[in-house]
């Protein structure tokens, strides 16, 4: 019986590291890429580089144009999660908490952005944004951006919102609390854990966002870091040591990230998961 | 009469709150999404640049030269075939690792995270990395060949093999996603059913086969749904990798619409593919859940 556990726990052992290990390597074949010689790239693409160079990434670090394109990103990230949070928290509340009549209809009607992916409709959209002027700013990309995040968020957070205890309600009605102070006073502050999920989750999204940035914006000052990273890829071409310490530079923040907010991001994708 | 002020207040105060808190998300949803939707149905009988107003009405015209280009069918082969890898490589490997994995132990935990960070790289990121390792001339692939003395293909110049080169890209990205699910799902079965079959001397592989794999259904019709969803969405990736190339071998069925359609601001041919992207997740998504999730919902209530 003991041999029979410690044989699976060999097994175990095994395949996971060599799991680990297919994961990672091409992360790390990129990092050590950054610091190598050309000639190095060619013929040791596994190991640490004979010989350490820190141009690659000193240029980029140095440089202004690295710092723009996080700036572009954060700040689209940041005014769509804002948006997000604020937009679909009062949606879900209304959705939750109000009577009225066709609420019902209303709230499918909010949750059919689930059905399609957002490609579908980009060109109609893409006319939309050009005709408001918008075209080339950071609002054609932040306000179709939270446009898509609204059905998942308001799904999540009325699902949230409607299973908080309804005594509190009922006491603050007899304290004659109105429901835009509930709203502040109560609902939002008990609902830190989903607001964190569902904030997380645009931020992610933002952040990584390629084809809306592709599709909306032409001048390269308010380039979000996805389409820097692919001018600078088109301007060094083979390079690839430049190119690898570029895009370790930018991998390193949201792995960063990640490890800070793993709790949220999985939560958000597994309660995702179950209601949607 | 102390009721009666309450209900009243609670009733005005209910129509302003309606009147501030769902117009925004009406108003945004309406304008970028839902008219978008009909706009694009609208476009697609017409042949517009995009310019004044459309005006030449060409009724299926576009749906026609759509469904008739082989580059199309081939567009949506490839989205077929990464659901189908995913079927049988990448789910199974995910339940695999989950099921090593799903315990609380330390080491678990970080394996978790390890396999999870692949999920969290944008997707450019993803693209260029292995844009790096599948190039002949310095990357990864390139020394492995030098190991036997061989000269390396340039996998991502070669039809077929750009292909084949994408799909091992989307299961090294996408499997963590499906492992987390899996571990959510492998941590709600009930450890007193497991306990007890233990006891009535089950073996490891018994317990996996015969309760814990059919209590985890669900989770799986889940994880094949998302998988679906996920290849209906593919374009990052294929942009980045291949550009659709090698002679649009590698196109999936949003990066044909972005080449043929937004790249050169054919409206009514690029709404026309939308349109046609749009029914097929709609029947996706009504058929999927027609057939699989209420299933599940039957079975798990």
């Amino acid at each position: 019986m003991k041999k029979r556990i410690s044989l699976f726990s060999y097994y175990r052992w095994l395949v996971l590291f060599g799991a680990a290990g297919l994961c990672l390597l091409p992360m790390w074949a990129t990092v050590i890429g950054g610091f190598k010689t050309t000639g190095d790239l060619r013929t040791n693409a596994f190991g640490l580089p004979r010989q350490w160079i820190g141009d690659n990434y000193a240029s980029i670090l140095f440089g202004a144009r690295f710092w723009q394109m996080l700036w572009n990103s954060m700040v689209i990230a940041l005014f769509t999660v804002f948006f997000t949070l604020v937009v679909s928290s009062m949606a879900a509340f209304a959705l939750a908490h109000l009577r009225f009549a066709g609420k019902k209809w209303i709230a499918n009607y909010l949750t059919l952005g689930l059905t399609f992916p957002f490609a579908t409709a980009i060109l109609p959209v893409f006319l939309r944004v050009r005709d408001l002027g918008l075209l080339d700013s950071y609002w054609a990309v932040i306000l179709p951006q939270v446009t898509f995040n609204l059905s998942f968020s308001i799904v999540l957070l009325r699902g949230f919102f409607a299973e908080l205890p309804k005594e509190l309600f009922e006491a603050a009605f007899m304290d004659g609390c109105s429901y835009t102070k509930i709203f502040w006073r109560i609902t939002l502050p008990l609902s830190r854990p989903i607001i964190a999920t569902v904030g997380v989750l645009a931020l992610v999204g933002s952040w990584n966002n390629f084809l809306l940035p592709l599709v909306m914006i032409d001048s390269d000052q308010i380039y979000p870091w996805p389409l820097g990273i692919m001018q600078y890829q088109g301007q060094y071409g083979t390079d690839w040591g430049r190119v690898l310490a570029f895009v370790s530079l930018t991998m390193t923040p949201a792995i960063f990230f990640y490890l800070l907010a793993q709790k949220h991001i999985i939560a958000g994708l597994t309660s995702g998961a179950v209601k949607g | 009469m102390i009721w009666k002020r309450i209900q009243g207040l609670s009733y005005s105060s209910n129509l302003t709150a309606l009147i501030i808190f769902l117009p925004p998300a009406l108003l945004l949803f309406t304008m970028f999404v839902i008219l978008p939707v009909g706009e694009a149905s609208f476009y697609s009988f017409f042949n517009w640049n995009g310019y004044g107003s459309p005006q030449k009405w060409i009724n299926l015209d576009n749906f026609v030269r759509v469904l008739s280009d082989p580059v199309f069918g081939h567009s949506l082969f490839n989205n077929l075939l990464v659901v189908l890898v995913s079927l049988c490589i990448q789910i199974p490997l995910a339940l695999w690792m989950a099921l090593l994995i799903s315990d609380r132990a330390r080491s678990s935990v970080i394996f978790r995270a390890i396999f999870f960070v692949p999920y969290i790289l944008a997707e450019v990121v993803a693209g260029l990395i292995w844009r790096y390792m599948y190039d002949g001339d310095y990357g990864v692939v390139a020394v492995i060949y030098s190991w036997f003395g061989q000269q390396a293909p340039h996998v991502l110049a070669r039809p077929g093999l750009a292909t084949a080169a994408l799909l091992v890209v989307v299961v090294w990205k996408y499997f963590g996603f499906h492992m987390a699910l899996f571990i959510a799902g492998r941590q709600n079965v009930p450890s007193d059913v497991i306990e007890s079959a233990r006891i009535d001397g089950g073996s490891r592989w018994q317990i996996t086969r015969h309760i814990v794999l059919p209590m985890m259904r669900p989770t799986i019709i889940l994880s094949v749904f998302f998988s679906i969803l996920g290849s209906l969405h593919l374009f990052d990736l294929v942009f980045v990798l291949t550009g659709g190339g090698p002679l649009n071998t590698s196109q999936s069925v949003v990066s044909y619409l972005y080449t043929f359609g937004i790249q050169r601001m054919r409206v009514g041919f690029g709404s026309a593919v939308g349109v046609i992207l749009f029914i097929i997740c709609v029947l996706v998504m009504v058929f999927y859940k027609r057939i699989f999730m209420r299933e599940t919902e039957a079975t798990s209530s």
